[in-house]
């Protein structure tokens, strides 16, 4: 009863601060605001991978762009069709909308899910930096693929799709992605991811099937970086296979290292933090990317364990101080 | 049979440039197991630093093999205190901590050298001084060569074995050797860990920068982001052929060179990115330390 309470609330809250902020905020704002949301489901669910298992993955914009591209692909052959026939029967925009957009979503997230499968399955017999590698290699692989497919535009670019992201979706998205990765952690099955990234050998000893749970991560994590790709290709409504080269990977791996990892709210933070930085850069023009890799190269030497560590930050506690316990 | 030749030929020398970059990469993982992300903007550095000496002395005007070995040989030097200031500043900070977050300051000082990159020298392709004006020698069979083919092949050649006596024979390369094997147990011999990483790093770099002017000889377009798709390849080649391993990354660079131009000769040029890829995940599959690399058991 709680749990539905909670949900309801939040569902309120995303529902009210999407009719509100824009009123509030300038066009802009929004967009930054829009993507610091998909910065945060991008880099904790990366977090899943790298910080909680301890599997070294740089290919995550590859997972994303599957996620874009089918999903948008997806809205455009058949979404679009079912939101007109279900406004002609009466049903208002906002809800059709957003019916199609979650459908959309769920498939790129499925598709990326599937490829995250395949792609975990060597991480059974690849360790490290070979690991590594492998992942790059397939979010290149990827992308070389949409460049050369005429179905989704190839290099001009996927045009048209409906813009149907709008802040509630981005929000929601974003409190399923953290409370998933929240119970993820406190649960047994993050236990084994937890003990896979501090030895793994030792957690084989102790029972743990070290092979279906960094699989599971692989498959969670590319999961969510799909559903991260979907909302991306549904807010910009314009989609390009450069938006998913292997810098889009680092900048990810950058904000969970940044925010220390296996720390959820590190993400969070490193992925506003690093969505913001070179907005707010903005003015110093031809300087701002050589700022930007400067304070990254800065901030790794002087908190090589990321901003938070592998702690989390808990707000609750404020609270709790607060207000004396009842007895 | 005749194409299929020349496709070869171009492929070993494409490869042996593969080769060159591939080596710093193999050298810095075999000793700091530190993938270092910005090798192939040393890369493009040293192309740059050909360029600025090449038309500082006048070497397209006046083309002589002098000039165009200065061009080469003040391109090394500049890198490999590049190498050296990267690694002072930037790694050895970072060494005591963890591979990640050596990694994401790696990645920081690609970013910084490519954007440095554009500040400095512009966004837009410079040309590169025809430093030695280009002829085709025929082989017979069909196949011809360039005499910048054959530049690029000699002075590849050279550096590499330049490079095996360095670490086999001399002691600074055998003190390599040793960090490499056993940092700690190299340190108790009296070996200096730090100065045979500075070391190895400048070795490294000068690679890339031969490797850069090298290249700009047969494709003078010049650009900040040139060494973004150079590096990561290459660093596939060092993997390719097992990573830490000085033959292996030759061996890796032939393979992905020859494998490349292939692709883009008989399949489609718009998949030349994809090979290098492909390769490696097969590659890894069968055999997952790489062709030339050693299966080691894990140890508890």
């Amino acid at each position: 009863m709680r749990q539905l309470l909670i949900a309801a609330l939040v569902l309120g809250v995303l529902l009210g601060l999407d009719v509100l902020l824009p009123h509030f905020l300038n066009p802009y704002l929004m967009r930054v605001l829009m993507l610091c949301g998909i910065s945060v489901i991008l880099a904790v669910s990366l977090n899943l991978i790298n910080g909680f298992t301890g599997q070294f993955s740089i290919g995550h914009a590859g997972f994303m762009a599957i996620g874009a591209y089918g999903s948008a692909m997806f809205s455009l052959e058949i979404g679009m069709g079912w939101v007109k026939a279900m406004e002609a029967s009466g049903a208002p925009p906002a809800v059709a909308e957003g019916a199609a957009l979650l459908i959309a979503l769920l498939i790129g997230g499925l598709l990326a899910a599937i490829a995250g499968y395949l792609v975990g399955l060597p991480s059974l017999r690849l360790r490290g930096d070979y690991l590594a590698i492998v992942t790059l290699g397939f979010g290149e692989i990827i992308r070389v693929i949409i460049t050369n497919v005429d179905a989704v535009g190839a290099a001009r670019g996927l045009p048209g799709i409906p813009a149907w992201a709008n802040f509630f979706w981005v929000g929601l998205w974003v409190v399923i992605m953290v409370v998933v990765a929240a119970r993820i952690a406190h649960s047994t099955h993050g236990r084994a991811l937890f003990a896979i990234r501090d030895d793994e050998v030792a957690a084989e000893a102790l029972g743990v099937d070290t092979t279906r749970y960094k699989v599971l991560a692989f498959v969670i994590g590319s999961f969510f970086a799909g559903i991260a790709g979907g909302l991306f290709a549904h807010y910009n409504a314009y989609l390009h296979p450069n938006s998913f080269t292997f810098l889009k990977s680092i900048e990810v791996i950058a904000m969970v290292v940044l925010g220390g990892l296996g720390s959820i709210t590190g993400s969070i933070l490193a992925a506003i933090l690093l969505t913001v930085l070179p907005e707010a850069l903005r003015s110093a023009q031809e300087l701002r990317m050589v700022l930007y890799s400067l304070m990254l190269i800065i901030l790794m030497i002087t908190r090589p364990g990321g901003l938070l560590g592998s702690r989390e930050l808990d707000l609750g506690r404020l609270f709790r101080r607060r207000s004396p316990e009842r007895a | 049979m005749s194409e299929f030749l020349q496709q070869l030929v171009n492929g070993i020398t494409w490869g042996s440039v593969y080769a060159l970059i591939a080596l710093g990469y193999t050298m810095v993982y075999g000793i700091l197991r530190l993938i270092n992300f910005a090798h192939g903007d040393v890369y493009m550095l040293g192309a740059f630093f050909g360029y600025f000496t090449a038309r500082f002395i006048g070497a397209a005007e006046h083309p002589n093999p002098f000039r165009a070995l200065l061009v080469l040989m003040s391109s090394m030097i500049a890198c490999g205190l590049v190498g050296i200031v990267i690694e002072r500043f930037a790694y050895k900070p970072v060494r005591r901590s963890s591979r990640l977050s050596a990694l994401i300051t790696a990645i920081g000082v690609s970013l910084l050298l490519e954007n440095g990159g554009i500040l400095l020298f512009g966004p837009d392709p410079k040309f590169f001084p025809q430093i030695i004006p280009a002829q085709n020698i025929a082989l017979g069979l069909g196949v011809t060569i360039s005499n910048q083919q054959v530049i690029i092949l000699t002075v590849s050649l050279v550096l590499m074995f330049m490079l095996r006596f360095i670490v086999t024979r001399t002691r600074t390369g055998k003190a390599m050797q040793a960090v490499s094997f056993n940092p700690t147990a190299a340190a108790l011999m009296g070996i200096s860990v730090d100065r045979i990483i500075t070391f190895t790093f400048m070795i490294g770099s000068m690679l890339a920068a031969a490797a850069g002017v090298l290249v700009a000889l047969q494709n003078p377009k010049i650009e900040p982001l040139m060494g973004i798709m150079p590096g990561l390849k290459a660093f596939v080649a060092a993997v390719l052929g097992g990573i830490g391993n000085i033959p292996g990354a030759v061996l890796g660079g032939l393979v992905m060179g020859i494998a490349e131009v292939l692709v883009v000769g008989y399949v489609s040029p718009t998949y030349r990115d994809a090979i290098a890829f492909v390769l490696l995940i097969v590659i890894l599959l069968v055999r997952p330390a790489g062709i030339l690399g050693r299966q080691t058991a894990e140890k508890v």
